[in-house]
């Protein structure tokens, strides 16, 4: 194998069970160099265990895992070598200040002298430059958060590991780790993401894995797996509920159950439907307060798989 | 793992837990002033009454004679119960999980904490020294004594820091972290650090004499003040390295089994 076509990560069969309650199944996953992987799943389906095991906190009961070429159980320090990891919880030190922290950091990568000059360029590409010497403590969350990522790159890792990177974010900040995001894989670094945000995954990544009850579910591109489900709806919202069943009979469609007045006719998208839709409607005389065209997007992927 | 690195990195991390304790002096300077506090107060309050107790007619003088030595030990307590403080905080923070998936030398970072607190409690020990000789403390003891003495209380430091560091890790909280170590703080007063131990009832007296810091207490007296140290010495040596290496071993145990921020 060619050193360009090793995989950065690959998985075999990871399992990892605490106690009775098995948390990895099984998990089988590749991820090419310089992509984007993400690893979608409800809270609970394991994806943080999968970062822990692949990060090194922890050991999988079985399973066989290279990153960047190395055996995660018999190199664990090359593994840890080339690897950064940004996890849920920020990992920064409040009392000390944000060039501190980079200069903690620089310190336990033992960086040479001109690496060290990393410090003052993540601090200024983070826009932290103007907060370098406060205490981390008096940080807002967006600043914590680049703050961490910056202290995560310093090392220049090969594969970076982000469990859930803009949880708590606002859009603003959020924006700002997608680009940040977006650069280091233009440098060709590697990035392995978890998110409960779809719209993250599909705005990032270059491959999507959906994990639910400790397996994989499906694998593969977003426009690949949106394309796995069934297609978009027009959602039409009705004045009342005789008006509802109206519609409902007019279109040849169930009157639907429950109390929001709601009707999904499922479509393809094209304009025709939607036009017959509407003229149906008026010549019926039935006024609609409100319609939408719904697209499918990774929600309804990953609402379809995890049920 | 390089010796550079088990050079370096604990050093890195000394760096660090020093800021730490510049920058949070609510804890850091606690072990500082009690002491010093203790001192005056055991001195001025109580001292006359049990100075007599101890030498017939000796008052306060010959208390704070009998004094210093207890609070010198009690001071170790003070500063060790720190660590399992900051220990615990940082357990409880997402900065472990990052240091682990570092390459870094494993025991760095315990090591960083106890050699930060060694500082810290050392500091103490000035301090409470120099309070003693102000208020009349009068030691006998000559160059070698004094070196003797001191590494006894190094000794006595690594112990009660270790075990402190495993307390820190063991506490799923940084306020049962503060709280474990009270026993530590507590021991001393049940020791012939404050007061001889035969003047206790039986019960108590016993336990008193076959706890570590009866015979650390009394090798230092003997060491500091002169007088014989009835073969209390290789027990306080002994028990202070039994402690350290409980302290150490345990504390290695728990970190490397206790996951990163387990939430």
């Amino acid at each position: 194998m060619t050193d360009s076509s090793r995989p950065a990560i690959s998985a075999v069969g990871v399992r990892k069970s605490f106690g009775d309650n098995v948390v990895l199944d099984g998990v089988d996953l590749e991820v090419a160099r310089g992509t984007v992987f993400a690893l979608l799943g409800p809270n609970g389906a394991g994806k943080t265990t999968m970062v822990r095991i692949l990060a090194t906190l922890i050991d999988p009961d079985a399973g066989e895992v290279r990153i960047a070429g190395h055996d995660l159980r018999r190199e664990p320090d090359a593994v840890r070598d080339a690897i950064g990891v940004t996890g849920q919880f920020s990992a920064v030190d409040d009392l000390l200040t944000g060039r501190e922290n980079l200069a903690l950091m620089a310190d336990l990568h033992h960086l040479a002298r001109e690496e060290r000059r990393r410090i003052d360029d993540l601090l200024a590409r983070f826009a932290l430059d103007d907060a370098a010497d406060r205490l981390v403590m008096t940080y807002s969350g967006g600043m914590r958060r680049r703050l961490d990522l910056a202290m995560t790159l310093i090392g220049a890792p090969e594969v970076i590991f982000l469990d859930e990177p803009s949880t708590g974010l606002d859009p603003r900040s959020r924006r700002t780790v997608w680009e940040i995001v977006r650069g280091l894989v233009r440098d060709g670094t590697t990035v392995f993401l978890t998110t409960q945000y779809l719209e993250e995954a599909d705005q990032l990544a270059d491959r999507v894995a959906i994990l639910d009850g400790g397996r994989l579910v499906a694998q593969g591109r977003a426009a690949e797996l949106k394309a796995r489900i069934p297609g978009g709806r027009i959602e039409l919202r009705l004045a009342d509920g005789a008006t509802l069943a109206a519609a409902a009979a007019a279109l040849g469609r169930p009157v639907p159950e429950g109390d929001d007045l709601t009707l999904q006719i499922p479509t393809d998208g094209n304009v025709t439907t939607l036009r017959g839709v509407l003229r149906t409607l008026d010549d019926a005389e039935l006024d609609v307060v409100d319609l939408a065209v719904h697209t499918p997007d990774l929600d309804d992927v990953f609402l379809e798989l995890t049920r | 793992m390089t010796a550079s690195h088990a050079l370096r990195d604990p050093a890195t991390m000394l760096r660090r837990n020093l800021r730490h304790l510049q920058r949070y002096p609510g804890l850091s300077l606690f072990p500082i002033l009690m002491p010093v506090v203790f001192l005056l107060l055991f001195a001025y309050v109580f001292g006359a009454t049990l100075g007599d107790g101890i030498v017939t007619g000796g008052g306060r003088d010959a208390y704070i004679d009998f004094l210093t030595p207890g609070v010198l030990v009690f001071a170790l307590a003070g500063a060790a119960q720190i660590v399992a403080i900051s220990v615990a905080k940082d357990m409880t923070e997402g900065i472990i999980g990052r240091f682990k998936t570092m390459r870094i030398w494993r025991p760095a970072v315990l090591s960083g904490h106890v050699l930060g607190t060694l500082l810290l409690a050392l500091v103490s020990l000035g301090g409470a020294i120099g309070v003693a000789l102000l208020i009349g403390w009068d030691p006998s003891a000559g160059p070698l004594d004094w070196a003797a003495a001191i590494g006894l209380l190094v000794l006595l430091a690594l112990a009660l820091i270790w075990i402190s560091v495993a307390l820190g890790l063991v506490a799923k909280s940084v306020e049962t972290a503060s709280n474990l170590p009270m026993v530590m703080i507590l021991l001393p007063f049940v020791s012939s650090a404050f007061v001889p131990t035969d003047s206790m009832p039986a019960g108590l007296a016993w336990f008193a004499e076959h706890q570590p810091f009866t015979p650390i207490t009394d090798t230092l007296r003997a060491l500091l003040d002169g007088g014989d140290a009835g073969g209390s010495g290789a027990a306080a040596v002994v028990w202070c390295v039994v402690l350290t290496v409980a302290g150490y071993t345990w504390a290695r145990y728990l970190y490397d089994r206790r996951p990163a921020v387990a939430r």
